[in-house]
């Protein structure tokens, strides 16, 4: 673990424009909900979110993205990112989490994926600051009930 | 030799101890005068309080300290198990400069460390402090700088950098206190502290126990000045406000990480001028974008406090008349030079008004010569670091001719203000140099063999028909070849990232660093396989001395090797930080 204390990386998290179009299957099922429609402004006295995700709380959804590496192998929940995490803010003291994530709260154990793979995951959209009881990780906007699968 | 310690450490561990008798600060640690700091001594044993013996000077210790510490029976780790007995004394102060030998003795430990307290002139000899950081900062990224803004003609620069002319220079020595290598905390807390520390160590020395909010302090350069002076503090980056170096004006903490906690440090010290990045750990946990645990809405606490706030480069031109500013532009660090003034890309889609240092720093400069007492300004160029970890080179030196263009705004405000001393430096350096160029124009698909090395490599030709430092685009035929000393496995492509900040590597499944896919077409993308251990996402910090340079009146004590630390006391000397001046 004293690796996790060295300095590693100030790499800041502005990859949203990035194209990945190694990554992206050839024919992924229509999501309901995408990470560029989760807010409708940005600014730094905070986020908004969009009208689709205020009328799709408490609905399920489907959305796709990328597992980032969890918290622990056996947690309850993991972080789903827009594009593959390049660091770790769960294990570099420095790296931090982008604005748009979204934590999916599974209904059963799944095996976690790598977080290469792109994954859709499907849950009942939950909005509101929630702090996890275990772990103390505070998250916005989740899934609950939620499975996965690799597209 | 470090086997030996090695062995003998692991047989000590196997006995069920850990460590070894430690006493903070450490051996060797200079101090200024009338400085608060505490004093911990950490034994490798439990034993009774009465069995610890302690002088100083040969003295007993609480005799010389004027007051006894706390003792601590048994200090312990995350697991619960035992670590041995502790002394601490917070808030210590040495008002007599001169060395003091610490010496401990408990059972059959013992350990000693000696201190040199020093004193500064009583007068201070200037009103104000601008002291610019780019983080990262190495010789590559100047050399680079000029050839891209400036160009050259027969092997003579076209013309000079404002950091050219700065009037005397230091090589900085940035190891820390356990460690060849190093960080932007420990490297940054040894300028604004006179303390070198350990990686991700803000303020404080790194002791044992696992709390990374009980560490031994030692006072920051603010609260220096706001015992002494009755100066004005600013602080500049790029970065969020809460990023090591940023932190390292007022933290103390033994995590960098504890960005909640270090933005409520800011509101104790509550620097005039505060502009950057990371709002996020402002807002409370309930707006979206947050990234605190609790309800604290700093927001409102400093607008409490007297502070105007803004949130656009609209509305940080705009000015303001309250005593006090706080500009939050992003929720996160802030976008480079490029992605906001020529590609759009990163997180300008979403944060499309951040001004941008310079503007920042010319706002700081502002608000805080309003001052009568005179001002402390840090400036810090964050993505010249944050862009040389992906080794997305055009952006890092786009950055250093922004860093540039501020120490130019900084050197103007000197010729108004002469009692105004201006130091620019990296906190740590990176591994890059530039090599060559890349002749584009060389037919085939090799894009190797377009590496322009030795006579071959001619000179670049970036174009600044506008005239404003940075070249037009980085569209080139001939573009600056920069390569990194390490690596982790990566698609080298060759040329400037127009799709978006690099992003070299990612983990896989295995929490190890492979080559991100996405550059896998790039035409002309060949695979390097790294040289880094596997669990790095990036290009390293380089243990190589950094360059410091200044200009203004006390600046001639740059000079030589100097360690990190030691540049605190030029400053704590120029400003009188030993004298009571309010
Ligand atoms: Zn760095």
């Amino acid at each position: 673990m004293t690796q996790n204390l060295t300095r590693r990386s100030c790499l800041p998290l502005l990859a949203a424009a990035l194209s990945l179009p190694a990554l992206r299957p050839a024919a992924a099922a229509s999501p309901d909900l995408s990470f560029a429609e989760l807010y409708s402004s940005f600014s730094a006295l905070g986020l908004e979110f969009s009208d689709k995700v205020k009328q799709l709380t408490g609905r399920k959804v489907s959305i796709q993205g990328f597992m980032a590496p969890p918290l622990k192998a056996e947690a309850q929940f993991f972080v789903l990112t827009e594009i593959p995490m390049a660091l770790c803010p769960f294990c570099s003291t420095d790296a931090d989490w982008p604005d748009n994530i979204l934590v999916v709260y599974l209904d059963r154990k799944q095996t976690f994926t790598d977080p290469n793979q792109r994954i859709e995951a499907r849950g009942t959209l939950e909005r509101g600051s929630w702090t996890d009881p275990e772990t103390g990780f505070v998250s916005q906007l989740r899934l609950r009930g939620a499975r996965f699968a690799k597209v | 030799m470090r086997t030996i310690v090695s062995a003998l450490a692991a047989s000590t561990i196997l006995a069920g101890a850990a460590g070894a008798a430690e006493i903070y600060p450490l051996d060797r640690a200079t101090i200024l005068a009338k400085s608060p700091f505490d004093f911990k001594v950490e034994l490798d044993a439990a034993h009774g309080e009465a069995d610890i013996a302690v002088t100083v000077n040969g003295k007993p210790y609480a005799e010389v300290f004027g007051q006894p510490a706390a003792f601590v029976a048994e200090e312990t780790d995350a697991d619960g198990a035992t670590l041995g007995s502790a002394l601490i004394l917070r808030d210590l102060s040495l008002a007599e400069p001169g060395r003091y030998t610490v010496e401990v003795k408990a059972g059959d430990e013992t350990k000693s460390a000696t201190w040199e307290v020093y004193a500064t002139a009583e007068a201070p000899r200037v009103r104000n402090v601008i002291f610019i950081i780019g983080d990262g900062l190495s010789v590559a990224h100047r050399t680079s700088a000029r050839i891209m803004s400036r160009g050259m003609t027969g092997g003579k620069a076209d013309g000079r950098l404002a950091m050219d002319d700065l009037d005397h220079m230091a090589f900085i020595g940035t190891s820390s206190t356990h460690s060849i290598a190093t960080d932007s905390a420990n490297t940054a807390s040894a300028y604004m502290t006179g303390h070198k520390s350990r990686v991700n160590a803000l303020g404080v020395y790194a002791d044992r126990t696992p709390d990374s909010l009980d560490d031994p302090r030692v006072e920051t350069i603010a609260e220096a000045l706001r015992r002494t002076t009755n100066k004005a503090i600013g602080i500049v980056s790029n970065s969020e406000l809460q990023d090591a170096t940023p932190a390292a004006v007022v933290a103390h903490t033994r995590r960098r990480g504890d960005k909640a906690e270090i933005t409520g440090m800011f509101h104790e010290v509550l620097p005039e001028v505060m502009l950057g990045g990371g709002s996020a750990y402002f807002l409370n946990a309930e707006v979206p974008g947050s990234k605190r645990k609790d309800d604290k809405d700093y927001i409102q606490l400093f607008r409490d406090a007297g502070y105007a706030i803004a949130t656009t480069r609209e509305e940080l031109a705009a000015g303001t008349n309250a005593g006090r500013l706080l500009g939050l532009f992003h929720t996160g660090n802030m976008d480079t030079w490029l992605d906001r003034n020529q590609l759009g890309k990163g997180t300008v889609d979403k944060f499309p008004d951040q001004p941008g240092l310079v503007e920042m720093t010319a706002a700081a400069l502002d608000q805080l010569s309003r001052n009568e007492d005179g001002f402390f300004l840090m400036v810090e160029a964050a993505s010249v670091d944050k862009m040389s970890h992906p080794m997305d080179w055009e952006r890092a030196v786009l950055d250093t001719i922004e860093l540039d263009h501020t120490v130019a705004l900084a050197r103007d405000f000197a010729a108004r203000n002469p009692d105004t001393l201006v130091v620019l430096t990296g906190d740590h350096t990176h591994g890059l140099s530039l090599i060559g160029t890349i002749d584009t124009e060389k037919p085939g698909d090799d894009m190797r063999e377009k590496l322009a090395v030795y006579d071959d490599a001619g000179f670049p030709d970036y174009v600044d028909a506008d005239g404003d430092g940075y070249p037009d685009s980085l569209e080139v035929k001939r573009p600056l070849a920069i390569f990194s000393s390490n690596f982790p496995d990566y698609y080298e492509t060759w040329g400037a990232k127009l799709d978006g900040p690099f992003v070299p590597a990612i983990q896989d499944g295995d929490g190890r660093y492979v080559a991100n896919e996405a550059y896998k077409d790039v035409p002309g993308a060949v695979l390097r396989t790294g040289n880094l251990p596997r669990d790095n996402d990036t290009a390293v910090h380089a243990v190589d001395d950094v360059v410091l340079q200044a200009s203004g009146p006390g600046a001639e004590a740059f000079k030589g090797y100097m360690e990190q630390s030691d540049v605190y006391k030029v400053l704590a000397d120029v400003l009188a930080l030993g004298t009571d001046q309010k």
